[in-house]
């Protein structure tokens, strides 16, 4: 007996693989033991060094993208897999829909190198009161034209609101403009794309799932500060907002909070997939004081996390840097609804705090994976399963940051060997 | 300085409290009104800021206090500045010269910017030379600017590499001891350090000082 999943066909044994792998992610979820440790395969741009490609190829080619991550995972036997694909192979839709917010391989860096995100203004602080009396309207007409060529007609387009009866007719002559008639055909030929690499996605996944191997997780989220900070002000922006514009910083927050929320649920629900990664940037204890966190940082993500709970869904947010200062405020969730990867935080100190709480992931430092020798990484796996796992802790292993890029295949090889070896 | 009347005590208590508006109206009074001295007032500014880096150390500011602090220096020397007479007061004494750049691959600058600014405010001489830096930049950089320090700034993992590569070259260009190296960045850390061969590695900018201090034996 088999299964299909989509056009592949799932063995019995490997239903039964997948089965146990889920399992074993859930099971930590709900803050129960699994029958073995798992393990997570997160990265970027490793499997091209893994696979023999370059960078620019993992962004461009679906087929040697696929392959390459393919074979990583049928090698090592993670229990949850990165949507790798999502995660890189987006080259040809940043080149169609001329996004202006990235540099990548053959745009701006080297064949070899990561796609690198560029810190710039793209919001105004003036603009704050624009967004808050018409997000819509503020991305249609200012933002999108801003952080993507293909969207550069629409400042053109009319203002929707307040259209009704012979305006809502008379109101539409802009459409007619040739910058607005170029921009719906970049974004149709763009969106093509899209659909082509979702295609190919979709394909990736099915051809994982058929083999046995969930996905770690569907979706992918952004906290409300971190998305005003990285994606609209600026970091610099951001931070003399903290004193210049509190009051309607706030407002943003609470109302991109809203709007992170419903969009993330409903993501999650065409994923059909419940976990949701949500890498977060500005909660560090060196970037912001408690009390800042506390007052900006905090509350608008407490909200989005617990829509999500509400929704069904599990929050995996991964906290970037050192954030020991901050576990006893974001312990603040129910008990058996998240998973929380830290990055540079003791991982055995977030177990004291929060084993009781959510599940852990983590997390091998990228200076151990990328320099170190594998019995250094076999030392520090076992140093986390002795003083989390063997006491108890439902934790996940990985990379603090997933496996970096440079990661020779030896402490991969390690990493998930040793696993085995002291949790399995 | 001690020597403060109850204005200028004033003007620092507010720049050090982020109490922007009033610090910038008072010092535009100060300056535009009445004639104050600008290097007086510039003075004063450095004396704020010294509060400001305690603060930072101490852990009662974060980087939201160093960037609008660096903010309101910049405005109050946009005024003052053109108002200094020429021959008058001119740069005070630097304590060194520290070079930094973002090492080759990474286009990070977020980090390195608030170091520049604290070292900087801290007196001394700072040559920021960008981001994705050639090996062979910092080398003609360092032959022209004769730096005490080198910062090597990196925030992504293949920084380690180029840091490496850079510090070699250094020793290849046969420059390696006439300067300390510092490293910092997102994932620096000391097996990144050892590995990259640099003097010493800071989380932060206040270690960043702090090394620069020790190095040129300047006063912490």
């Amino acid at each position: 007996m088999s299964q299909m999943i989509g056009p592949y066909e799932q063995s019995d044994a490997a239903k039964a693989a997948y089965d146990a792998r889920w399992e074993r992610i859930q099971a930590c979820v709900r803050l129960e033991r699994p029958d073995r440790m798992p393990v997570g395969l997160h990265s970027f741009f490793w499997p091209a060094n893994y696979g023999g490609i370059t960078y620019k190829e993992m962004m461009y080619d679906y087929e040697k993208a696929k392959k390459v991550t393919l074979d990583a995972v049928m090698e090592f036997e993670p229990d949850g897999v990165y949507p790798l694909i999502l995660g890189t192979t987006v080259g040809p839709i940043l080149e169609k829909f001329d996004f202006k917010q990235l540099q990548w391989p053959g745009h701006g860096v080297g064949d070899m190198q990561p796609f690198q995100y560029l810190d710039r203004e793209y919001m105004k602080p003036e603009e704050y009161d624009d967004f808050l009396f018409d997000p819509t309207g503020f991305y249609i007409h200012k933002y999108l034209p801003r952080i993507m060529g293909a969207f550069e007609g629409f400042d053109k387009l009319p203002h929707f609101a307040g259209m009704h009866y012979m305006r809502s007719m008379f109101g539409m002559r802009s459409f007619t403009l040739p910058e607005v008639r170029a921009s719906f055909d970049k974004i149709v030929a763009a969106a093509e794309e899209t659909n082509n690499l979702f295609a190919h996605h979709v394909d990736w996944v099915q051809r994982l799932n058929a083999a046995g191997f969930p996905l770690f997780n569907g979706g992918v989220a952004t906290s409300p500060y971190d998305i005003v900070a990285d994606y609209f002000r600026g970091a610099t922006g951001m931070m003399k907002d903290l004193y210049r514009h509190k009051d309607k910083l706030k407002l943003v927050l609470d109302k991109m909070a809203t709007i992170v929320t419903k969009m993330t649920i409903e993501n999650a629900k065409l994923a059909n997939h419940p976990i949701v990664f949500i890498p977060v940037h500005w909660a560090p204890d060196a970037f912001m004081s408690q009390k800042q966190f506390e007052e900006f940082w905090w509350p608008p993500f407490r909200k989005m996390l617990m829509g999500m709970i509400d929704a069904g869904l599990t929050p995996m947010p991964m906290w970037e840097s050192d954030c020991t200062k901050r576990l006893e405020i974001i312990k603040d969730i129910p008990a058996g609804k998240c998973i929380y990867w830290f990055e540079r935080t003791d991982l055995v100190k977030a177990y004291e705090v929060l084993g009781d709480r959510v599940a852990l992931r983590g997390n091998l430092s990228p200076s151990l994976l990328t320099t170190g020798k594998p019995e250094e990484v076999d030392a520090a796996v076992k140093h986390l399963v002795d003083n989390i796992w063997n006491k108890g802790g439902c934790m996940m292993l990985d990379g603090a940051f997933g496996i970096p890029d440079e990661t020779p295949v030896a402490n991969v090889r390690a990493m998930f060997d040793a696993s085995r070896k002291y949790a399995g | 300085m001690n020597d403060m009347n109850e204005q200028e005590k004033q003007l620092v208590e507010w720049l050090s409290d982020m109490n922007e508006d009033d610090a910038i109206a008072l010092s535009n009074k100060m300056l535009l009104e009445e004639g104050a001295n600008p290097l007086r007032v510039l003075e004063l500014c450095r004396a704020a800021m010294d509060i400001v880096g305690k603060r930072f150390e101490e852990g009662e500011y974060f980087l939201p206090e160093l960037v609008l602090a660096g903010e309101m220096l910049d405005m109050v020397g946009a005024v003052a500045k053109p108002l200094i007479k020429q021959g008058e007061g001119g740069e005070s004494k630097k304590l060194g010269k520290v070079l930094i750049g973002t090492v080759h691959g990474d286009l990070h600058d977020i980090g390195k910017n608030i170091v520049c600014f604290m070292l900087d405010i801290n007196g001394f001489e700072v040559k920021d030379i960008g981001i994705d830096v050639p090996v062979k930049t910092f080398i003609a950089e360092i032959n022209t600017f004769q730096p005490d320090v080198v910062g090597l700034s990196g925030f992504l993992t293949l920084a380690f590499e180029s840091m490496k590569e850079t510090i070699a070259a250094f020793d290849q260009a046969g420059m390696r001891d006439k300067f300390k190296v510092m490293i910092g960045g997102g994932q620096i850390d000391e097996t990144v350090r050892a590995y990259t061969g640099a003097d010493a590695f800071g989380v932060n900018a206040v270690e960043a000082v702090k090394l620069c201090n020790k190095w040129t034996g300047a006063t912490a």
